[in-house]
């Protein structure tokens, strides 16, 4: 792979994608109990239990407040914010009955409406998108 | 001697799994997805085409693995293995069944040649392994063929390099060709194409790196092979980097590859979409 070998060169490139947080050590080690908390929607039984009564749920979790308050807003910004990761976050919106499409879109500011629509035009234009620094 | 015969590339959205559990693969939204599925789904069903065995390269989205275990690159041995229950139940779909004797034999294969793979023995597998199936086959009381499941981990960074991706998919196939029995071994990468789920740039797709994507893969794969992940982030979104599961279907196919099928749509749901279906050349 041409880039860079050493890590810490590897890793600050990240920081320069437009809204973007990518999923590296720092964050996984951020997220552990907020991920791993998702992780457990995987059981019917958890599902139940979470949905009876959802703050006694995550207060059986070693979370911070802040990633327990993301989850009950349903704010997945701040829990990717707070080391979440879409694909654990998952188990959340499934659990609500909701899609990629819906929690995606709740990230980016837009209606559900008005992000499905410009995915069926063709999604996200890559221009302005790419690099903070670059400016392209 | 068993040979690697093809190589196909799915996406693996669960958004098209929910589509065939709720009967929307005709109506306006889906039906063009299915219907542009229909050409490998008739190819395949082929008897010269129909596998053996498919080595089915995906990722697992945190269903078999949570944050206790992340293998790069691992490999399912067992008989049988489930579909997960994700958060609103399994899927509705047969279970995978594998072939353990060539699994192990690749497993062995991989590591004497230097792929510390990890084994796994006992694993449910995600809309990441059963949604291409259920695209290709469509909906059998059973799969018509055994598989092996390869979950590769492109969720905590750093996944693995596009060239050591390329450098595994050489290694599958030496590790097939020198197995006894005459199989017929399908390798599937899945995944992609460009597609963001996270933050204020979700829903970025990017059509024209998406189309050279497709281009170089099967006639200058030397770019991809040295093509960095933050290009993928970058030009693809974060999650684009899926794409580089597919340069392991590319490089067990050898040097040179043809194309025998090319179908892209944008969208499904947050992603654009390729299914294409290669042979040794």
């Amino acid at each position: 792979m041409s880039g860079p070998k050493d890590i810490h060169e590897y890793l600050a490139e990240f920081d320069d994608i437009p809204g973007t947080r990518v999923f590296t050590a720092k964050r996984a080690r951020k997220g552990y109990w907020l991920n791993q908390f998702a992780m457990s929607l995987m059981k019917a039984e958890n599902r139940e239990r979470f949905k009876a009564n959802e703050r006694a749920y995550l207060d059986e979790w070693d979370m911070s407040e802040a990633a327990k308050q993301a989850v009950l807003a349903r704010d997945y910004n701040a829990m990717i914010d707070e080391g979440g990761n879409i694909y654990f976050l998952s188990k959340l919106f499934s659990t609500d009955g909701k899609s990629f499409q819906y929690a995606a879109g709740s990230m980016t500011g837009m209606t559900q409406e008005e992000y499905a629509e410009m995915m069926l035009k063709g999604g996200r234009s890559p221009e302005g998108q790419r690099s903070i620094k670059e400016g392209r | 001697m068993a040979r690697i015969t093809a190589g196909i590339t799915s996406s693996h959205i669960p958004a098209l799994g929910a589509a065939i559990q709720t009967g929307k693969t005709g109506d306006d939204y889906w039906g063009p997805v299915f219907r542009g599925y229909q050409w490998v789904k008739d190819w395949i069903k082929q008897p010269e085409n129909m596998p053996d065995v498919v080595i089915l390269v995906y990722n697992d989205h945190a269903s078999a693995f949570d944050m206790n275990i992340i293998p790069t690159f691992a490999i399912g041995c067992a008989e049988r293995f489930k579909p997960a229950d994700e958060g609103w139940g399994p899927r509705p779909v047969p279970d995978v069944i594998g072939h353990p004797d060539l699994a192990w034999h690749i497993a062995q294969s991989l590591i004497l040649d230097e792929f510390d793979m990890t084994i796994m023995n006992q694993m449910d597998v995600d809309h990441g392994c059963t949604v291409p199936l259920s695209m290709i086959f469509g909906e059998p009381e059973e799969w018509p063929c055994k598989v092996i499941p390869m979950p590769v981990n492109v969720v905590t960074y750093p996944p693995p390099s596009g060239n050591r991706c390329w450098m595994l998919g050489e290694a599958i196939k030496r590790a097939v060709e020198s197995f006894e029995e005459d199989l017929k071994v399908h390798i599937w990468g899945t995944g992609g194409m460009s597609h963001q789920l996270q933050g204020p740039r979700a829903g970025l797709i990017n059509k024209e790196f998406d189309l050279a994507f497709i281009d170089d893969l099967i006639k200058n794969p030397e770019r991809l092979r040295k093509m960095p992940h933050i290009e993928y982030l970058r030009e693809a979104g974060s999650e684009g980097i899926e794409l580089v599961m597919w340069l392991i279907m590319r490089g067990a196919l050898g040097e040179k590859a043809k194309e025998i099928h090319r179908f892209y749509h944008i969208p499904a749901s947050n992603t654009a979409l390729g299914q294409l279906v290669l042979e040794p050349a």
